[in-house]
């Protein structure tokens, strides 16, 4: 295949990737859409591979075989609940791959240079031999993209990891708060601008595996500094990474696909991470500096009154008198795996003619969307799901609120006391409905920490235990 | 020091009903209140003296202990003018009082300089105040009290039957007017076998009514201002009415039961069932008037009275539908009082306050500090709009357009400012960047321009998927690695062919769980 033909194949890839993430404006195109991403996607890899100076063709069919049977066998076995850990793991291997292309792509520019000194260039293929018709100047600029690729790579790659691990629970999902944090990172930063600095005047490999070290080091320590309720904002803002780095290689390895995906990717998690934080009122600066930070201006208000404990027989009762419903769902029901169990409860609730709905906090979960897809996978329709904005002034006319694993986007702190560190963030006003009862495990705290009042207001009854244990019980008492 | 509430016992002939139950004494007691109830009041509802004193409440003996010792009277039907002599200054009444009917009695309740004086009969029929509108409960009990008697008068089952001792065709009922009182006498008379039709001159209501079981009759007249006024139909033209009355004509000698519900307050009721269609009615039919009180829907009613036609038909008047199932419509009325403190004292601190901010409670309050304040300022169905309008009218069509051209105008300097920066950095740049990179550089810009606007439409409940798929396409840099495989560098090699696994297993699990993902959104 000619440069000609793999141009214009990149062109096709592009444009189906742009209308596979455009077609993603609604449910029913998006079927279609991913169909345009994965024709895109094998476009571009044939038209790579098919093109001049790709060698090795064994080694490729074997390592894609390997590759596509892994990502097979996990993206099959996942549970839905997983789906967050699982996001932020891919995104690690993007981290890591951009890492070793741009060491690669030193490596190369090194060989390629040494070959233009011996007089051999003409034998070199591939990219070598486009790095060594470069000018001087290219090389600099050239230097530089490298030197982003495997810094931003590395910061992708660590982060995602410990993203992964705190999703996963098997990292404390505490935000991590070292003495000079913030002094720590930009010490670093500086250090890796300066090796950066060193790099481009002539020092070797070893400022880019250094580099890689302090950015990998970086990219834990701040994910580390971030807590659990920022997840969904921290997920996003790796996958916007993860864009920019292969942007990054794709203007190292002068690969217009490559600056194109890339921009792309980079651009929507960048604005979905401006859209979540929006979602919780929050700057995107103080999210990603990590913590809800302890510069409250003055003491939380006192929570007085007490939790009133209430049965299934209860529920059950309430439920049979209410005529409109809203459930809200939370991180707790997908820990519970409770998405079937509510399911069921809304087909036999509608059944006897009761509007039941669903009230998605924008931030509910751990990843933007989240509960939208536990409750399809559930087979809830999504028209009876709702947002926020579509929901909230619905609340005070709504017989009974059923909370299950939800907590700081119900908690009216948030608009009452202005000394709350989630002061100002939008929530779900369920208090204002006739009843509400709270399905949680315990009596202990949201992530983000903090006391909710709602659950000592009059018209709030706890319902302790596991969220699925707790509907399974209500669904036999229906029947 | 809490406030008294006081019930006495309803003086108005035939009157079974009271306003206060046990029930509602505690739900009272719990905002503040102190309850106390004339001895007796409840006796024709089945609720004892004994009862009430069990739920705390003080049983005083005669009325005058009542209106002296109490800062809050309710009752059910409005005062007599002998009651409203013993409303003290001061002091808050509640009950029905239809104000635009009595003013003889609205004249002498103000001359008693009384705190206020709120009528159950005025709450504004918006969804807010639905849980004290004491007409819709009421209606709702003389709807089923309606089917209740006329079963009673009617010589069949109302279900069809097929029995060894032969077969029995389904009562057929026609319902006119399908408010409240209308939907509720559908659902009974539906619930009990019968074929139901009914008609009403809102077209709009046809989905009501066929959700109650019944079958609409359509009207095909158009007629522009069938509109509602405050919920309630308005009156209609002669022509209209003229081919309303075509139609049940035709009805009369099909259906067996009649329940006329076609009631607009203040005015004397519609004739619609007239004398040719009794007379065309078969004998042992029976038509029930909830309109009696107000003249009648039929021209046959007799107000208060059960009547036979010539022809064998019953024509039932009774005007006390409600208060003949007293216990049921005391417990109805009673809350519907007790959310009316309810929204009266939002602090539960046993302290009123008749607050004529509130749509609700201006609503019901004709009488407020030793003034009549009815009628109240028109509300419409929904507050909500209406609230906001009369911020945004303050600005005329001018002003408007004047504000929208200076936000449009600061937008666009915003834009043209950060346009010109941003033209200025490439300009920068440009003069030091060779041309290959501002060739890939000018694909990057655009790129995040593509994107940025691409994403902007993504659907908020698909952000996961959005999520899965952009994570997916990011392992574009698959071709990165494809690149470098081919060298003859064996780090590179390496480095390269892992580079291509991890993209691999992204590329096929991340389409592969999008897909999975996607496939589980479905509409109902």
């Amino acid at each position: 295949m000619s440069i000609g033909l793999v141009s214009a194949a990149y062109v096709v890839a592009a444009i189906l990737f742009i209308l596979a993430l455009g077609g993603l404006s609604n449910q029913e195109k998006a079927k279609r859409a991913i169909w345009y991403g994965i024709i895109g996607m094998a476009l571009a890899v044939v038209a790579t591979v098919a093109g001049p100076g790709v060698a090795n063709l064994p080694l490729i069919a074997v390592m894609i075989a390997i590759g596509g049977l892994g990502g097979w066998f996990v993206a099959k076995k996942v549970q839905m609940t997983q789906m967050p850990e699982l996001v932020a793991g891919f995104h690690s291997l993007v981290g890591l791959a951009a890492v070793f292309i741009g060491i690669n792509a030193h490596l190369e520019m090194e060989r390629a240079l040494g070959a233009v000194a011996d007089g051999t260039a003409k034998d070199l293929a591939g990219f070598a031999a486009t790095i060594a018709k470069k000018t001087s100047v290219e090389l600099g600029i050239l230097k530089v993209e490298l030197f982003l690729g495997i810094l931003i790579g590395a910061i992708t790659f660590t982060g995602s990891i410990v993203a992964y691990g705190k999703l996963a629970g098997k990292i404390s999902s505490n935000a991590l708060t070292l003495p000079g944090r913030h002094m720590i990172n930009l010490a670093a930063f500086a250090a890796c601008f300066v090796l950066g600095f060193m790099y481009l005047n002539g020092a070797g490999l070893w400022t880019m595996i250094v580099v890689a070290l302090i950015s990998g080091a970086i990219g834990w320590h701040l994910i580390m500094a971030i807590g659990g309720a920022d997840m969904p904002v921290v997920v996003s803002m790796l996958n916007s990474y993860s864009g920019w780095a292969a942007a990054a290689i794709g203007f190292t390895l002068g690969n217009d696909l490559l600056i194109v995906v890339g921009a792309l990717v980079g651009a929507s998690g960048a604005i979905l991470s401006y859209i979540m934080c929006k979602g919780m009122n929050r700057s995107f600066a103080s999210v990603i500096l990590g913590g809800w930070g302890g510069d409250a201006g003055g003491p939380q208000q006192e929570v007085d009154g007490e939790m009133v404990p209430t049965t299934v027989d209860t529920v059950v009762q309430q439920l049979d008198d209410a005529d409109n419903v809203i459930f809200v769902p939370g991180y707790g029901l997908a820990v519970a795996q409770a998405q079937g169990a509510v399911s069921e409860l809304t087909k036999k609730l509608r059944a006897k003619g009761k509007e039941v709905r669903f009230a998605i906090h924008p931030v509910a979960g751990r990843l933007p969307g989240h509960m939208n897809v536990l409750l399809a996978e559930a087979k809830v329709p999504y028209d009876y799901v709702l947002e926020m904005e579509e929901i909230n002034d619905d609340f005070p006319s709504t017989d009974f609120v059923m909370i299950l694993g939800a907590n700081d986007i119900v908690n009216p702190s948030a608009q009452d006391d202005p000394n709350s560190p989630i002061a100002g963030m939008p929530v779900l006003e369920v208090w204002k409905a006739k009843n509400v009862v709270i399905s949680k495990r315990g009596q202990g705290k949201g992530y983000s920490g903090v006391e909710n009042p709602l659950f000592f207001k009059e018209n709030s009854r706890m319902l302790y235990g596991d969220a699925k244990d707790s509907l399974d019980a209500i669904l036999k008492q229906m029947d | 020091m809490a406030m008294k509430v006081g019930v006495p016992k309803e003086t108005m002939a035939g009157e079974k009903r009271v306003a206060l139950t046990p029930e509602t004494a505690g739900r009272i007691q719990k905002l503040g209140y102190d309850v106390q109830i004339e001895s007796g009041a409840g006796d024709a509802a089945n609720f004892s003296d004994d009862a009430y004193a069990q739920a705390g409440v003080t049983v005083l003996p005669g009325a005058d202990a009542i209106w002296s010792g109490s800062d809050i009277v309710m009752k059910v039907q409005q005062p007599s003018m002998d009651e409203a002599e013993k409303l003290e200054a001061g002091k808050t009444l509640i009950s029905f009082i239809w104000p635009a009917q009595n003013e003889e009695l609205l004249a002498k309740l103000t001359s008693q300089k009384p705190h206020a004086v709120l009528a159950m009969d005025q709450v504004p029929r918006i969804s807010r105040a639905q849980k004290l509108d004491a007409l819709s409960s009421m209606a709702n009990i003389a709807g089923y009290r309606a089917v209740v008697e006329a079963a009673n008068n009617f010589g069949r089952f109302f279900t069809g039957q097929v029995t060894a001792a032969g077969k029995v065709p389904p009562a057929k009922v026609l319902v006119i007017g399908a408010g409240v009182a209308g939907l509720a006498a559908i659902g009974a008379a539906r619930s009990m076998g019968a074929i139901v039709r009914s008609f009403d001159i809102r077209p709009e209501v046809a989905e009501q009514i066929e959700s109650m079981g019944a079958e609409f009759l359509f009207l095909d007249f158009d007629n522009e201002d069938s509109g509602t006024e405050g919920g309630y139909a308005k009156p209609s033209s002669p022509e209209f009415r003229e081919k309303q009355l075509e139609l049940f004509r035709a009805q009369a000698p099909d259906v067996d039961i009649v329940i006329t519900t076609a009631l607009i307050p203040g005015r004397p009721a519609p004739e619609l069932w007239t004398d040719d269609m009794v007379k065309a009615m078969k004998p042992g039919s029976v038509v029930v008037d909830l309109a009696a009180e107000q003249g009648g829907n039929c021209a046959a009613t007799v107000k208060g009275e059960r009547i036979v036609t010539e022809n064998d038909v019953v024509v039932i008047g009774y005007t006390d539908m409600v208060s003949r199932m007293a216990a049921q419509s005391s417990q109805l009325y009673g809350t519907n009082l007790r959310h009316l403190l309810d929204d009266m004292t939002p602090e539960k601190d046993g302290q009123p306050n008749v607050n004529m901010e509130d749509t609700v409670l201006r609503g019901c309050t004709v009488i407020k500090d030793g003034e009549v304040t009815y009628p109240p300022p028109s509300v419409a169905t929904s507050v909500a709009p209406k609230q906001a309008a009369p911020k945004k009218k303050e600005e005329t069509p001018e002003e408007i357009a004047a504000r929208e051209a200076e936000e449009l105008r600061k937008a666009g300097s915003r834009t043209t400012l950060l346009l010109v920066a941003g033209s200025a950095l490439l300009l920068l740049l440009g003069m030091v960047a060779p041309a290959s990179f501002m060739q890939h550089f000018i694909v990057f810009v655009l790129s995040c321009f593509v994107g940025f606007y691409v994403i902007w439409n993504v659907a908020h409940s698909l952000h996961t998927p959005l999520m899965a798929i952009t994570n997916a396409v990011s392992s574009i840099i698959i071709v990165g690695a494809l690149l470098q495989i081919g060298s003859t560098n064996t780090v590179v090699m390496i480095l390269a062919a892992l580079s291509v696994l991890m993209a691999s297993v992204n590329i096929f699990g991340g389409f592969l769980v999008t897909r999975r993902m996607l496939a589980m959104f479905q509409k109902s």
